[in-house]
């Protein structure tokens, strides 16, 4: 009867549960050394191969399991946004693109958000994932990112961005490049409430991306030999022709150039993003301890803050008089001036 | 010589038979040609009348980008007054890819920023064809800043195929540029209205089209990437560009439906570069009430304005 067990029960298996794994046996190819590498150890490792230290792309769930602690988070719920406003083909549907991307990476787009702790502390994380179509920046994206850094809002935690991307969504046309700014919108809703942006930028990070949030940081991290650049660098060599130099657009000429602040093995990532993140929230959580605990009201603004009909808004906007139009109507930079008196709840 | 573009074949060539008859005409005065010439005009009114109702985006995107339309500066010079150019981003150099200075506009002290592509090979080649470095959105940045300080609004003339691709652009942080220019543009507490006047293009447009209101040209293109580049990224063939310029819905007409843009400015017929004081004083009429819409809102609603407007992007679609 060995053969139910080995033939019909996998195949069971297989229909029930359809979802493809990893494989045990995969071995990997160091792009750098030409070293193969056993799948396992290279996890093991964090992505980071044994010897040449060539720093691999990782899913954006190895990403959030390696960074928070215990690999314990809870992902945030991103909202759903209109698919394919431009009904684009090029030599596929987009719609059809994206169904493969999605069946190949379980994922729903390039990005996944998550709370959690490191070391103790409260943080938000986002992390983008080039597995999914090049971890390109489309509507899809741009909304997970505000919406994951105004969860860091509301909570009052400090925000970290792992960007791994080629740049816009060529196939969401317009709607991808208005990203650029509506992200911006959100990178200042954290700089107003005076919370930190530590962004971590990862191989590759070009494009439309580095040209909005993902160099708007309070502090640049990049993980070593990582691309990093506007435009790519197959681009620049059509324009100027000629070959580009050696380590052009990386993260050490990036270093050199004072456009990233510390190039940081993945290995040390996490402590270094520790440090920093604890000592730049070192006067709030003072604050906090003395006054027992967040502050429900002001997580009460922000969401309303959210979500105000049009209609409210540009009725402040006509006034432009007293304090209660203001805060129905406010964006999160209301609250950070509200962060700054104590609130009901705080002060009793 | 106009330049004509690849689909205006029938239109140049009544044009070129029109002028040849003037030339008859003026030679000789016992001919009269008076109403051959005027047929003849009315049969081109009636090609342009018929081809620039029907432009496809790839031959808007040839339109965009025709040389003789106006630029930065034509529109700077026709409608700002008492101007003062200012130059220099203060860390490294001046890029003459962006132009800038104060001004008066309808009598209202502003500041102007702007791509310029310059309209000869010399003055193409000091503008760098419009294509900024790091140092001009910087400088951008630095007038942005001046601006908001002396309340005074900002008037953003956009017109770009992009930023400029280079090693010393890369070098010097051509994407933190471009990225702090939109982070300044939505910080300003003074309005700042933009105009795409020929292509808004990609990350290089955007810099300085992050405004309270965007109006285009009927005939100008907003793109999220060079129809070129982005034929190059999907086709690996920048010969496809036409393709691109199709599927990615570029036009102005396009971008107000999804709700991008505010206001369409109409061309005269035959595009921009067939009257350019029209255009630019319809132009000038566009930026001139987006302006005064403004007018008395205090710089946190200005601000708040500008946000909500970006936020609200993609909710239409």
């Amino acid at each position: 009867m060995n053969w139910i067990n080995n033939i019909v029960r996998p195949k069971i298996q297989r229909i029930l549960n359809p979802k493809r794994e990893t494989p045990d046996n995969l071995w990997v190819k160091c792009p750098e050394s030409g070293q193969m590498i056993y799948h396992k150890d290279l996890e093991a490792n964090q992505f980071v191969v044994p010897g040449s230290d060539y720093h691999m792309r990782m899913t954006a769930k190895a990403r959030l399991g390696f960074f928070f602690d215990d690999g314990k988070y809870e992902a945030i719920t991103l909202p759903e946004v209109a698919s394919d406003p431009l009904k684009f083909r090029d030599e596929k549907r987009y719609t059809d693109r994206l169904k493969d991307a999605r069946s190949k990476t379980d994922m729903q787009d390039a990005i996944l958000a998550a709370t959690g702790t490191l070391d103790g502390l409260d943080v938000v994380a986002a992390v983008q994932d080039f597995s999914f179509m090049g971890g390109s920046l489309g509507m899809a994206a741009g909304e997970a990112i505000i919406t994951a850094m105004r969860t860091a809002v509301r909570r009052k935690t400090p925000f970290v961005m792992f960007a791994a991307s080629g740049g816009a969504r060529m196939q969401e046309g317009i709607m991808s490049l208005m990203q650029m700014p509506r992200t911006t919108v959100a990178v200042q809703d954290l700089r107003d409430a005076g919370l930190p942006y530590i962004v971590v930028l990862t191989h590759p990070t070009t494009g439309g991306v580095t040209a909005s949030y993902a160099m708007l940081g309070d502090v640049h991290i990049a993980e070593p030999g990582a691309l990093i650049g506007f435009a790519g660098p197959r681009v620049i060599e059509q324009t100027i022709r000629e070959k580009l130099p050696e380590g052009f657009q990386r993260s050490e000429y990036l270093l050199e150039h004072g456009m990233v602040d510390i190039v940081v093995h993945r290995h040390r990532l996490r402590e270094t993003l520790s440090r920093i993140c604890s000592m730049l929230m070192s006067k709030r959580m003072k604050k906090v301890a003395m006054t027992d605990g967040p502050d429900e009201g002001a997580d009460e603004a922000l969401d309303t803050a959210d979500t105000p009909g049009l209609e409210a808004e540009q009725d402040a906007l006509r006034r432009n008089e007293g304090d209660d139009a203001d805060a129905a109507a406010a964006g999160p930079d209301e609250n950070a001036a509200a962060d700054e008196q104590p609130s009901p709840s705080s002060a009793s | 010589m106009r330049t004509y573009l690849d689909f205006e074949k029938p239109i140049a060539e009544l044009e070129s038979r029109v002028a040849e008859l003037r030339a008859l005409t003026a030679e000789d005065e016992a001919v009269s040609l008076t109403d051959e010439i005027s047929r003849l005009e009315a049969k081109t009114n009636d090609a342009l009348q018929r081809t620039y109702a029907n432009l496809g985006p790839w031959q808007k995107t040839q339109v965009a980008r025709h040389p003789e339309r106006p630029h930065a500066q034509d529109y700077i010079d026709a409608l700002i007054e008492e101007f003062v150019p200012l130059a220099g981003d203060r860390h490294f150099a001046e890029d003459h890819a962006i132009v800038g200075g104060l001004g008066r506009f309808r009598d209202r002290p502003v500041m102007v920023i702007g791509h310029e592509k310059g309209s000869d090979t010399e003055s193409r080649l000091k503008h760098n064809f419009g294509m900024a470095r790091p140092e001009g959105y910087r400088k951008a940045i630095r007038l942005m800043e001046l601006a908001d300080r002396f309340s005074l609004p900002v008037i953003s003339i956009v017109d770009t195929a992009g930023a400029y691709p280079g090693i010393g652009a890369e070098e010097r942080g051509q994407s933190e540029a471009i990225a702090r220019s939109i982070d300044c543009c939505l910080a300003l507490e003074v309005p700042i209205v933009a105009a795409v006047v020929g292509e808004g293009g990609s990350g290089g447009a955007v810099a300085i089209a992050t405004a309270n209101s965007v109006i285009m040209l009927e005939h100008s293109i907003y793109t999220v990437a060079s129809p070129e580049a982005a034929a190059s990224i999907l086709w690996h063939d920048s010969a496809r560009a036409r393709d691109a310029a199709t599927n990615m819905k570029i036009t102005a007409q396009d971008l107000m439906e999804f709700g991008i843009i505010d206001i369409i400015v109409p061309e005269p017929l035959g595009g921009a570069h067939r009257d350019t004081a029209i255009t630019i004083a319809a132009t000038g009429e566009a930026l001139g009430e987006a302006l005064e819409a403004f007018d008395g809102m205090a710089g946190k609603d200005i601000r708040r304005h500008r946000r909500r407007k970006f936020l609200e992007m993609g909710e239409k679609v």
